[in-house]
């Protein structure tokens, strides 16, 4: 058990060297949700006008940022993957002496970490322009859920990566989960949707997710939209991390 | 020289289409945002100072427009850095054509490009219930405007290509696209647009090109929006195409 901690240790570490040695290709995915969140407060801040808002637009989409940033990362992760699949330094991985759910556990988990930059980028613009702070327990819950998040679209990515071996498939790995979000009370609460958004969004797991995150940052932390976020977060991981032990499984065996 | 371009034109159109990965995105992600914008904020008609419109979606449509053909630009940007990349740009400098043909072939299948793309947009606009209120005539002048901007924009990528001779600056400036967009009225009324946005908004061409291609959607044609679009769209086509070929130029002369 040790041992393997060790690995998934030394793959985080390696992953998260990548972000200090090539800092140019880590920056645009940190900025990215940040750019966005500004964006979208200063063009749609009048939508907050309408009844249902209970806060400014900005503090509102602020949450969609920190599950944009996940998804983010956790394609990152699959395109760092296809990319060690190209040049062979993911075959000499497999030849070493551990078994693959603990190669995989340490890739997921390094876009787990990964995760946090982009988010720690956003809060910090965010209560610099004067986004309510959704206290400790709403940041720790933030902070878990986009973890969490950020390991199951890296799942998406690894198996993405794995079935098709080649950083071309990159669209593929990056619109699963830009998908996921935006297809959810990203932009409006639940009432507001148009009828057709509004039956998608209610099938999304990821819109529990995100008024999980938003609970903070609008209101109170309730313990309803706690167990929902967070079952719905561990649902879509454990759903996305199926597709990746296959893949790893199949890896080499065909 | 015509014939040259027009190979060259053909030659990057082929290339385009038989590449799926690279077109889609072109397509794909403006049309997932406009389907968000839509179903999310529809509601915002009904604001004060929103302009009288059929549906969210008839305004929203130029936006979706504007997005897709900036990420024409940065395509075109890509596959010329990638012919750079590859050598296939040397040996076009090698063979007896004018060299300003193989800025303006790539060009011509941008705007080929561009017009594909609005009529794609109108095509799922029509279907999805949108009004084109100023009728057929209404129809060409949005393409006319968008053939001539993503020219325009298709420019600024072959200049980006040739100053960064590869495809990975070039892809870099993808996050640019949203920027200049989110400073412009693409996606929002001018007068509801938060400050200092709607300060920046006033002197980006790009709000002048996405309200021109808005004007005939939403409204009878209206001179001043589209002349102001035109010439927006074709000042941009303009200044981007001879600080294209003149990065052309200066790559020859250093090479």
């Amino acid at each position: 058990m040790r041992q393997h901690l060790r690995i998934v240790r030394a793959l985080m570490r390696r992953a998260l060297n990548e972000i200090l040695r090539v800092p140019a290709g880590a920056i645009p995915g940190v900025l990215a949700p940040t750019i966005f969140m500004l964006g979208l407060s200063s063009v749609f801040a009048a939508a907050a006008r309408l009844r249902g808002y209970h806060a400014d637009f900005r503090t509102f989409v602020v949450p969609v940022g920190f599950l944009q940033g996940a998804g983010f990362s956790g394609a990152a992760t699959g395109v760092n993957l296809a990319r060690d699949i190209e040049q062979g330094w993911f075959d000499r991985l497999l030849l070493a002496p551990a078994p693959r759910s603990v190669l995989l556990t340490g890739i997921v988990a390094s876009a787990s970490m990964r995760a946090l930059l982009p988010a720690t980028m956003l809060l910090t613009v965010a209560l610099i322009l004067g986004v309510h702070s959704p206290g400790i327990v709403g940041l720790l819950l933030a902070a878990g859920l986009v973890m969490t998040l950020a390991a199951a679209a890296a799942c998406w990515g690894v198996t993405i990566a794995l079935r098709f071996r080649t950083q071309q498939a990159a669209p593929l790995m990056q619109i699963g989960s830009f998908v996921a979000v935006l297809f959810t009370t990203a932009y409006a609460p639940h009432r507001l949707l148009s009828g057709w958004l509004q039956t998608v969004s209610d099938a999304n797991p990821v819109t529990y997710v995100l008024e999980g995150v938003r609970q903070g940052f609008v209101g109170s932390v309730t313990w309803t939209h706690t167990w929902h976020a967070m079952l719905a977060a561990t649902g879509v991981l454990a759903f996305f991390a199926l597709f990746a032990v296959r893949g790893m499984r199949r890896t080499g065996a065909e | 020289m015509t014939r040259a371009v027009f190979a060259l034109a053909r030659r990057a159109l082929r290339n385009t289409f038989r590449r799926p990965q690279f077109l889609t995105p072109l397509v794909a992600f403006p049309s997932l945002f406009l389907a968000v914008n839509v179903g999310g904020l529809h509601r915002t008609t009904s604001l004060p100072g929103f302009p009288v419109v059929h549906g969210f979606l008839d305004f929203q449509l130029a936006a979706a427009m504007t997005q897709s053909l900036l990420l024409g630009g940065v395509s075109s940007g890509i596959a010329t850095a990638l012919e750079i990349e590859g050598g296939f740009f040397d040996r076009l400098v090698a063979s007896p054509i004018p060299r300003v043909a193989i800025v303006l072939g790539r060009l011509a299948a941008t705007a080929t490009l561009a017009c594909l793309q609005v009529l794609w947009f109108l095509a799922i606009g029509l279907i999805f219930g949108a009004h084109i209120a100023a009728g057929l005539p209404g129809a060409l002048l949005v393409v006319l405007i968008g053939a001539v901007a993503g020219t325009g924009f298709g420019a600024i990528g072959v200049m980006l290509a040739l100053r960064a001779r590869n495809a990975s600056t070039v892809q870099g400036i993808f996050p640019l696209v949203f920027v200049v967009l989110f400073v412009s009225s693409a996606f929002f009324p001018r007068d509801l647009l938060a400050s200092p946005v709607d300060a920046i908004a006033r002197y980006n061409p790009l709000t002048y090109i996405a309200d021109g291609m808005r004007d005939p959607i939403i409204s009878s044609i209206s001179a001043t929006p589209v002349l102001e679009g035109l010439a927006a769209a074709a000042a941009v086509a303009l200044v981007a195409s001879t600080l294209s070929v003149v990065a052309l130029r200066t790559r020859l002369r250093e090479a």
